[in-house]
This record gives C-alpha cells, structure tokens and sequence, in this order.
C-alpha cells in the first residue's frame, strides 16, 4: 500500500514508452490545423504524425508555420520554438510578438493543443503546472492554451510514481484550467472526456491490458461504448 | 534628454512636455545605459526566454550597477542557467536570476520562474525559498496583454484565462455571453530593457526572427524604455514597412561591440 491506499498491482503487459504515447496523440491530429504542442511528451507528436499529415504548427515565443520539428535548426538563438528548440526557417512561416502570439491562442484560434498533465479530473479539469509540495511553480502559455484552445488533448504516463492515479474524481493539485480536456491519451489508455456528464470512456488499451487492467489504475469509473479498441 | 523625472508610484509615463528638439538617444555604454536606475525600481526585461530578444548586455550592466530592491518583470525568466533553455550548447546561458543571486532583486512578477527540475536548484527559487524574493506567477497571456494594456491607456481587461485556478482568487469575476472571465489590470513598469536587431538614431527598431516576443509591448509600458541593438543606422535604412517598434517608444539606445561573443 502506498501513501494514496492504492494497490499496486503487477503490469499485465509493456506500458507504452513516451514516444508510445506521443505517436498515439498524434494520429488523431487533422491535416491543416493550427497546433500548439506543450513539451515533453506532446512535442515528440511531431516525430510520428501520418503520412500526408501536414499541420501549421504555433510556438508561444511567436512563431507559426514551422512544419518539420525533428529536423533540427542551426541553433539560431532567434529562430527558437516555445520547448527552447532551434527549428529551421521553412517557406511560409511567420514571426510575430507575445501580444500577436496570445491573441491567437486567448482568441480560440489553435486547433488542437496537446499538452502534459500531473492529474486530470473527469469533468475534464486539468492541472499541470504546480506540485503543491514545492510550493512554487511555471505556468507559461499552459492557462491561455488550456482555456482557449478549440480542442485539448493530454498526453501523459497514466499514473505517477508508485502507480497513483493521475486521472481522478477532482483534482486536488492547483488547477490550469477548468472544464477543458477533451481527450486523455496515455501509455495504457486513450479516454475520451465528457464533460458535460463528467463521464470517462475508455476506447482504447494498450496491447495486453484489459479495462480491467486500466480501471484499476484510475481513480474514475470507466465507462466502454461499443468495442474496446488496442492503441496502435 | 533630460531624464530627471522622478519615478512615479503608478509607474505611467507622466505627461510633461518635452521641449528638446534634437534628442540624442544614443548611449555609449551599457553602463551609462542604466546608470541612473534607483533601488526600488520595475524592471521588465524583454525577450522570451533564451538568448534570443534577451538584453544580455544591459541586464548584466544593471547587474553590476547595483541597484537593489528591485521587481523585475519577466516571462521565461530564470530557467536557463541551469537548463540551458534557449541557449547554444556551447555557452554558459545567463537568465533574470542574475538579480537573485546578486541579491538585488526583492521581486519577480514572471511566467515562468522555475524549471521542471529542482537539481540543480535555479537561482529565482533558491532565494524564495531562503524568503528572500517574492514570486509572483501570471499566465503568459495575461501577462503580456497586462503589459500592452498598460502602454495602450488600458486600465484592466477581462479574459478567459484562468478562471477557477490559483490566479483567480480575489479578482473581479464577470459573465459576457454565459462565459465567466477575470478582470485583469494593467502592468506598468519604472524601465523596460530591450533588444532588438537594429535601431534607427531615432530609435525606431526592426527585430529579428522570434526574438520579439514580450520586447515591443514592454517598449510601450515602461516610463523609461532603454534598447539594446547589435547596429546603429542612420533614419530611412530600416524600411517603413518594417519598423517594429516605434521611435517614439524609444529613450535609448545602446549598441553591441562587434564581434560580440554573447549571442
């Protein structure tokens, strides 16, 4: 037993690794929309996108269109992406400033944001920016993007260290947005939010991981509609 | 230019009309540059966060100035040293913590004070946690629209951002359209430091790639605005069309030694 009374239970199979997760957030990502990736997990979705797949991708330092992430830059301090990241100048892109750059996000204009979670709730309350023990943390674009974005998706590990649940009833760290996950893709599961029933379905696990398996490691009721499919 | 005007509480750019006709703004020495900044004073540091749009030169003029007691006004503000973030490989990266481990700073009203890690500890929240700083975290967003408000003559603003977390307690809430937002005011500052790529002698800039960032607002929303510049040219060389900044938001400006190392 650990400090949250779980019990923590043996894997029945591999949990996906983080370049797991970031290729399964990325299928679902639509050719020509407007993307904002958070870092860590989320910006590893560049590395896996489907073929044809071409998104405009936003970085808040102020910088659109760059399409080819894993193809690094020359290290210019001033062509520099959000992660601190040098891409390269690529035909069509665009730089503008921090007033500009909010002005797309606060003003619904990203598509799609992916970003990482420390715990989501299932009325799809995200909370990513402070661990109550330090007592200090960074917000950055994290608040704007959740809010604002059209579409959120988290990309995460399922639980933290010593299997606690990440995905529970409310969340109790400090929160970055209300209301605003719309989908949960992690190294065991991809859940869609209902947030306006507070409802989780399960749609997919990892290979050789039942609903049981995922249940147990979420701190939410699960619910299945139709057939439970294998992340791919 | 005659620069005796005593800080204000509110930090607005007074309205005192100037008289000078030929105003000289250029600057020989970053340490001339900030000469005058008083302990107490607002600082709002431009660029995002990395080397990139950072005033490297003027934060380290001011950091051997010392000048204490000072709020400093930052995005990504103190994360590089020990990352690294947005800095080439092979150089040591210098961050607004600089005025947390000299000591002169009481204040950061940031972002994104703090990395991911702990280990190493950053310099921004060593002294918080030692209480010797206070941290005041804002959403870039707000933030930023905080600092173009306020060099725009608006007092407060409603936005989305934020509602039902930490950063709504105690503020203005109100419903537009079924949806609830938070007021938000202005944020002014005592001095912006700068940078962009280029200045005109009369201190219209042009900037470069993604180091705009936080640089042209803060421009607008500082009493005094100083800029650092890797070239000084003469009135027509930067085009019309791509003035980035205003001249009129300009009060000096200070250029780079060639072949500077720093990027």
């Amino acid at each position: 037993m650990n400090s949250s009374d779980q019990v923590l239970y043996n894997d029945p199979a591999p949990r996906l690794d983080r370049a797991g997760i970031a290729k399964r957030a990325a299928r679902d990502l639509v050719d020509g929309t407007t993307v904002n990736l958070g870092i860590g997990i989320p910006a590893m979705c560049a590395d896996f996108l489907p073929h044809g797949v071409e998104l405009r991708y936003h970085a808040e330092n102020g910088i659109l269109g760059f399409e080819d992430l894993s193809a690094p830059g020359e290290g210019d301090p001033n062509l520099m992406d959000a992660g601190g990241k040098f891409p390269k100048l690529v035909p069509g892109m665009a730089f503008f400033d921090s007033v500009e750059s909010f002005n797309l996000i606060r003003g619904g204009h990203i598509d799609v944001t992916v970003l990482g979670a420390l715990q989501v709730s299932k009325s799809g309350d995200l909370a990513n920016w402070m661990i109550p023990k330090r007592g200090i943390g960074s917000i950055g674009g994290a608040m704007d993007l959740a809010a604002n974005a059209k579409r959120v998706i988290i990309a995460m590990e399922h639980t933290a260290k010593g299997d606690v649940a990440k995905i529970v009833e409310e969340c109790t760290f400090p929160l970055t947005a209300q209301a605003c996950v719309d989908q949960i893709v992690t190294d065991i599961a991809v859940i869609d939010v209902d947030r306006e029933n507070k409802r989780l379905r399960l749609r997919e696990t990892a290979p050789g991981w039942s609903f049981d398996d995922v249940q147990s490691r979420t701190a939410v009721a699960l619910e299945v509609e139709g057939d439970l499919g294998t992340m791919v | 230019m005659d620069r005796s005007r005593s800080v204000s509480d509110s930090g607005r750019k007074d309205r005192t009309i100037c008289l000078t006709v030929a105003i000289n703004k250029i600057i020989n020495s970053f340490e001339g540059a900030v000469a005058d900044i008083p302990s107490g004073s607002s600082v709002m540091i431009g660029g995002f966060g990395g080397a990139g749009g950072q005033p490297t030169r003027l934060m380290l003029a001011l950091r051997d100035q010392g000048a204490t007691d000072l709020t400093i006004i930052g995005n990504v503000a103190g994360i590089s040293k020990t990352t690294g973030y947005g800095w080439p490989d092979h150089l040591d990266p210098i961050d607004q913590g600089i005025f947390f481990e000299s000591g002169q700073a009481s204040k950061i009203i940031c972002s994104f004070p703090v990395p991911g890690t702990t280990n190493p500890l950053s310099d921004i929240e060593k002294a918080w946690r030692e209480g010797n700083a206070e941290v005041d975290i804002v959403p870039q967003g707000t933030l930023i629209e905080r600092i173009r408000s306020a060099g725009a003559g608006i007092p407060a603003f409603y936005t989305p951002t934020g509602v039902g977390t930490p950063v709504a307690e105690g503020k203005e809430h109100r419903e537009f359209d079924g949806q609830t937002f938070l007021l938000e005011t202005a944020l002014h500052a005592d001095y912006a430091l700068i940078r962009a790529e280029k200045a005109d002698t009369r201190g219209n800039l042009q900037y470069i790639g993604t180091s705009r960032a936080f640089n042209p607002a803060m421009a607008t929303a500082a009493r005094v605005t100083i800029v650092e510049v890797d070239e000084i040219v003469e009135p027509g060389v930067i085009d019309a069309e791509r003035v980035g900044t205003l001249s009129t938001y300009v009060d000096r400006i200070v250029k780079r030694a060639e072949g500077d190392p720093l990027p």
